[in-house]
């Protein structure tokens, strides 16, 4: 596809070159012959590995996103964030409390936050950082881990944030609290730990380790199956 | 934005949703899908595979672009390293680091252990952030071990290892509570109850997902944990050999530090082997959902350490990799889409199979329905696909359910003017999964002794096909397991004198075989996607 696609102008580091329309900023530095080793991981959006900055030729103001899901435009001009280092509180999930001053504890650097926005208009993901920062100061961890959830950790926040803030760590530190301390608790899973402790289903799997092919073939194709739906559609 | 072509053949997929909301498709019977597979399945191209001709298992059939890096040459030169003067010295070392790694490390240091994780990437960089769907257990009262058990069986075609699979089944809601109480946050009705869904080939709801970032949620939790416990890990550090011991025990491994190019020799009384899969090595020349690193190293290095290797002839394509846009071409398109209730739907607006069949069914009536019956689509660029109608989503469950429940679909496709709410996605099989790999017992052991193994790097858990959601629940059952049994066996054993004499022997078996020359170094470590506009210079620096 590559060598038919019409041709657009890009600056690498300030390289000019020249590639194919519609490639990612992934693979445009590919194409033009830079092997990734930092800045490149899943390649599908998720681990944040690809954070990238970029700009425009006849435009100054600094842009955000993933380098394998943004697609080329022409006078781009690219880099690459490879590594920023951000703050990371250690800590011991079982000795902490669901207490939200815990976060302040943790991350005091928090209040230093004067609300610039900057980590909102930095998000690849389009989160709203500043909100969730905001309640993170207020104590409220279920606030930071709904509005964080989708967060890939590409810790872009952190390198624009003027206070030297890592709004991803704190965000993470919420969404452990929230699953360890405060989502309710699911009784069916417990039960069923009991239940498998206790052997209940050992005799039942037994039966079907030893059974021949055949046998298992003819109860895999006659088990009931429960509907996708939770309830029928009509 | 689909072009105008497209968008018609979307107008049929609208007009013809009403009749297929009341449409049942019926399940194949085995005999029908045992044909299906045959005809369509990509590991059944013979011409796509050869028989190994060096190492343990010599005869055995696996694809081509594998066998070429299993019967690779050394990266190392034997004589001038020294396996005895070690950089770090250490009782359990763990390569690579997703979900397996990540779990294995927690584990062994748990147990008391020194541990060190080497990973090529950076720390959690694994398939594992890539799972999206979710994570099985069978935890619900109408549910039971026994049934899930029954459903991995059937997906694998009854070729698993019955022992593995039980430990699957009967340790997975163990698994769920314990990355809970590490923190991960599950989806739940307010009273905690699990909020479940069905996948392809489970007779039962038993999928726990975290919206669909499953595999995101979980690594991001275990990789802040082994931070919070402070385990020693090296980034950008790729394992290149194994040392063994006079003994033939591991002795630890030999890595690369892939940004100055030294070598690190580590020195190890167990090794956990969790390099994960093989997706960029492209088998066929298939796209994949793979992560940048996933080149089958850790088989390489297992099998040129002389451990056994099974079901290394059957890869997983998943059925619905994305074929437009261009920009996202074999990216993972959930199989949560068609759990929740999305069609698939050929250009003349019809069903061709049941959307909850197990993957490789479901993959192999793709192609048949392209290749064969002409009835796919072809996009601008040239690729075929089918209809995923993710729309009749929010008809099925009420609207706002595709916002909720598959945000980072919703965002993935938005970023290229695609709205899925209201449009169907365009799929393809892409290379997703390895089912096959490193031969392990219940608790991660191999052959080679002190050697252990999780994860997808490993065989027999999945038999021929992987079901959804057991591919994250094998990195927890199996990592654990793995770790755990790792730090026993480093108190235990006698070590002798390291050396890299099965290496030498490697070489010479190569020479024997006339394969040397013919064969690459391996392992791969990374693919090539770099243009060289007028080829390389005769160093590449």
């Amino acid at each position: 596809m590559a060598e038919q696609a019409r041709l657009i102008d890009i600056y690498i580091m300030g390289r000019h070159c020249q590639v194919p329309e519609g490639l990612t900023i992934l693979t445009a530095m590919e194409y033009s012959g830079y092997r990734m080793l930092r800045g490149c991981g899943c390649r599908a959006g998720f681990c944040g590995a690809c954070a990238t900055i970029y700009n425009f030729k006849n435009n100054p103001q600094l842009r955000y996103d993933l380098a394998c899901q943004k697609a080329v435009e022409p006078d781009m001009c690219l880099v690459q964030v490879p590594f920023f280092p951000a703050v990371k509180a250690v800590y011991d999930l079982e000795k902490l409390k669901a207490d939200g001053e815990k976060i302040k504890a943790l991350y005091p650097d928090i209040v230093k936050c004067f609300g610039c926005n900057t980590c909102t208009k930095t998000c690849p993901q389009e989160l709203e950082v500043m909100w969730f920062m905001t309640d993170a100061l207020r104590g409220d961890i279920r606030a930071v881990a709904d509005k964080s959830f989708d967060c890939v950790m590409c810790g872009l926040c952190a390198a624009r944030c003027p206070q030297g803030l890592a709004p991803y760590n704190v965000a993470l530190l919420c969404r452990r609290l929230y699953g360890r301390y405060l989502a309710p608790v699911s009784g069916h899973l417990d039960d069923r730990i009991g239940e498998i402790e206790s052997g209940k289903f050992d005799a039942g799997i037994e039966e079907l380790k030893k059974a021949g092919d055949k046998e298992l073939r003819r109860r895999y194709a006659e088990r009931d199956m429960e509907p996708a739906l939770e309830q029928h559609w009509e | 934005m689909y072009p105008a072509y497209l968008e018609e053949s979307i107008h049929i997929v609208e007009d013809t949703r009403v009749r297929r909301l009341i449409e049942n498709i019926p399940r194949l019977t085995e005999d029908e899908k045992a044909d299906l597979l045959r005809q369509y399945h990509p590991d059944y191209i013979a011409t796509s595979m050869r028989r190994l001709q060096a190492g343990i298992n010599k005869g055995d059939s696996t694809p081509i672009e594998l066998a070429d890096l299993l019967e690779g040459n050394s990266r190392i030169d034997p004589d001038r390293i020294d396996p005895s003067t070690p950089d770090y010295n250490v009782d359990v070392l763990v390569i690579g680091c997703g979900g397996a790694g990540a779990s294995a490390a927690l584990l062994a240091n748990e147990a008391g252990a020194r541990v060190l994780i080497a990973t090529k990437l950076r720390l959690g960089d694994a398939n594992t952030v890539g799972a999206q769907a979710g994570t099985q257990a069978a935890d619900r009262p109408k549910d039971s071990p026994a049934i899930h058990y029954l459903d991995t069986m059937g997906g694998g075609h009854f070729e698993n290892i019955p022992e593995l699979v039980e430990v699957l089944v009967k340790d997975a809601p163990s698994a769920i509570r314990w990355l809970e109480k590490l923190g991960v946050n599950w989806d739940k009705a307010p009273d905690g109850n699990m909020h479940e869904l069905s996948g392809g080939g489970t007779s039962r709801r038993r999928l726990h997902s975290a919206r669909d970032y499953t595999g995101l949620e979980e690594m991001r939790v275990l990789r802040d944990e082994l931070k919070n416990k402070k385990i020693d890990y090296l980034e950008f550090a790729s394992a290149v050999e194994l040392i063994l011991d006079d003994k033939g025990q591991i002795a630890g491994a030999i890595l690369l530090n892939m940004e100055t190019e030294e070598l690190i020799i580590v020195r190890a009384r167990a090794v956990v082997m969790a390099t994960g899969g093989i997706g960029r090595l492209h088998i066929q020349g298939f796209p994949t959902t793979n992560h940048y690193g996933a080149t089958a190293d850790g088989l390489v290095l297992a099998y040129r350490a002389g451990a056994e290797l099974i079901f290394i002839d059957t890869m997983q394509y998943h059925p619905t990799g994305a074929v437009y846009p261009l920009q996202i071409l074999g990216q993972l398109v959930t199989e949560k889409v068609r759990t929740l209730g999305a069609q698939l739907v050929n250009g003349h607006g019809e069903q061709f199979v049941m959307p909850l069949e197990p993957r490789d069914i479901v993959a192999s009536a793709i192609i048949r329905e392209c290749r064969e019956r002409q009835r796919g689509l072809r996009t601008p660029n040239g690729e075929s696909g089918v209809w995923l109608d993710s729309p009749m989503i929010d008809i099925l469950r009420g609207e706002g359910t595709i916002a909720r429940e598959l945000p980072a679909m919703v965002r993935q496709f938005r970023r290229f003017n695609v709205d899925i709410i209201r449009e169907p996605i365009l799929v393809y099989p892409t290379l997703h999964y390895q089912n096959g790999g490193i031969k392990i017992d219940t608790e991660g052991t191999t052959n080679v002794p002190g050697l252990y193994a999780a994860g997808e790097c490993t065989g027999g858990v999945h038999g021929r096909n992987r079901l959804i959601g057991n591919s994250t629940l094998d990195l927890f059952v199996f990592g654990r397991r793995a770790g755990r049994a790792a730090a026993r066996y480093a108190r235990e054993v006698k070590r002798g004198s390291p050396t890299l004499e099965h290496v030498r022997r490697w070489q010479k078996e190569l020479e024997r075989a006339g394969l040397a020359r013919e064969r690459p170094v391996s392992p791969r470590l990374l693919p090539s996607y770099v243009r060289r506009a007028h080829g390389y210079a005769r160093q590449e620096i």
